[in-house]
């Protein structure tokens, strides 16, 4: 739609020179991508379903690899670099993710301090509450 | 109202190809901030089980790692789509788009089947904070899940009639963006709701 419409404004022919989309994918690409996220996911599995680790290491473990599997589907599947829409895509992301951190490390550390700090009160009080 | 007509010191001609995707790039961003909501929910409520089940006691991992297999592989056949696409091979993509529909309705139908399952067992949404917040959050995904694939049958039948047309190009590199979104997403959950569940 905004295409045809900034077709019909302008009226370039810059627009659409060789019918670019901005977008190159390769197969080389998706196949580096494919493998690293099936090593990157098959992990995590192993390691819970096996119980190699204690389970407060594997915790943090398969969270840290769960942050590598993004960034790699980030770079080989939604093809972000710092060139991509001049930058701007990069940009949003950031922001979002800066966003995120505080909206997720500021919930639980609240919502933490909150519950240790409640009334303690066994299940069945609780099924009594109003 | 004067008569003088405005100037454009702009010419667009250092604009990208089109906002399009950049738009829709900040929509999938609006889109992350949703589920960083719910998953803030989860993370806050994932431990009230209201003395009933736990994700310990509910959880099948080897479904979860059936779905993640799935999602994974719809997202390279998506990818081989997009390649058929950059060389104009219309049979290619839809061969490429059906079998990445396949797949996420193998993924739909699974993670339907574990909730019909779970409601059956008595830990529907309404049992316990925990798994209220596990099933707006999963269910959001699969909600996404469900209209991906809605999009992707009628691209089907936008590229069939039309053929790989610009306009058919640019929303193919939408809903490519969305889908492998949504698979990013499914990364945060089946690490911190299934994974992390389980390990308590």
């Amino acid at each position: 739609m905004s295409a045809a419409h900034d077709h019909a404004a302008h009226g370039h022919a810059a627009h659409d020179h060789h019918d670019d989309i901005g977008y190159h994918a390769t197969v080389k690409g998706y196949a580096v991508g494919f493998l690293l996220s099936v090593v990157l996911t098959a992990i995590p599995f192993w390691l819970v379903m096996g119980k190699v680790l204690p389970a407060s290491a594997t915790g943090v473990v398969i969270l840290a690899f769960a942050a590598v599997q993004m960034l790699v589907h980030m770079v080989y599947f939604l093809h972000l670099n710092a060139k991509v829409e001049g930058g701007w895509s990069l940009l949003a992301l950031l922001f979002t993710a800066a966003l995120v951190l505080i909206m997720l490390s500021g919930s639980i550390w609240v919502m933490y301090h909150m519950n240790a700090n409640m009334m303690p009160m066994d299940p069945q009080t609780m099924r009594h509450m109003p | 109202m004067t008569a003088t007509a405005p100037v454009f010191y702009d010419d667009g001609s250092h604009h990208p190809q089109q906002g399009t995707l950049l738009g829709f790039w900040l929509y999938l961003m609006s889109d992350c901030l949703i589920f960083a909501v719910l998953f803030a929910c989860y993370a806050v409520l994932g431990r009230s089980y209201a003395a009933g089940p736990s994700g310990a006691d509910l959880f099948d991992l080897p479904i979860v790692a059936t779905n993640t297999a799935l999602l994974l592989l719809s997202s390279i056949t998506y990818g081989f789509a997009m390649i058929g696409m950059q060389h104009g091979r219309t049979k290619a993509v839809l061969g490429w788009l059906a079998v990445t529909g396949l797949f996420g309705l193998g993924f739909l139908s699974l993670e339907l089947f574990e909730f019909a399952h779970l409601i059956h067992e008595g830990a529907g949404p309404q049992r316990s904070a925990f798994l209220s917040s596990f099933f707006t959050l999963v269910g959001t995904h699969g909600l996404h899940v469900t209209f991906g694939c809605i999009w992707l049958v009628t691209l089907m039948f936008q590229v069939s009639k039309m053929g790989l047309t610009h306009e058919n190009k640019r929303r193919l590199v939408c809903l490519s963006m969305f889908w492998h979104f949504l698979d990013v997403v499914w990364i945060g959950v089946f690490t911190f709701v299934y994974l992390m569940g389980v390990l308590k």
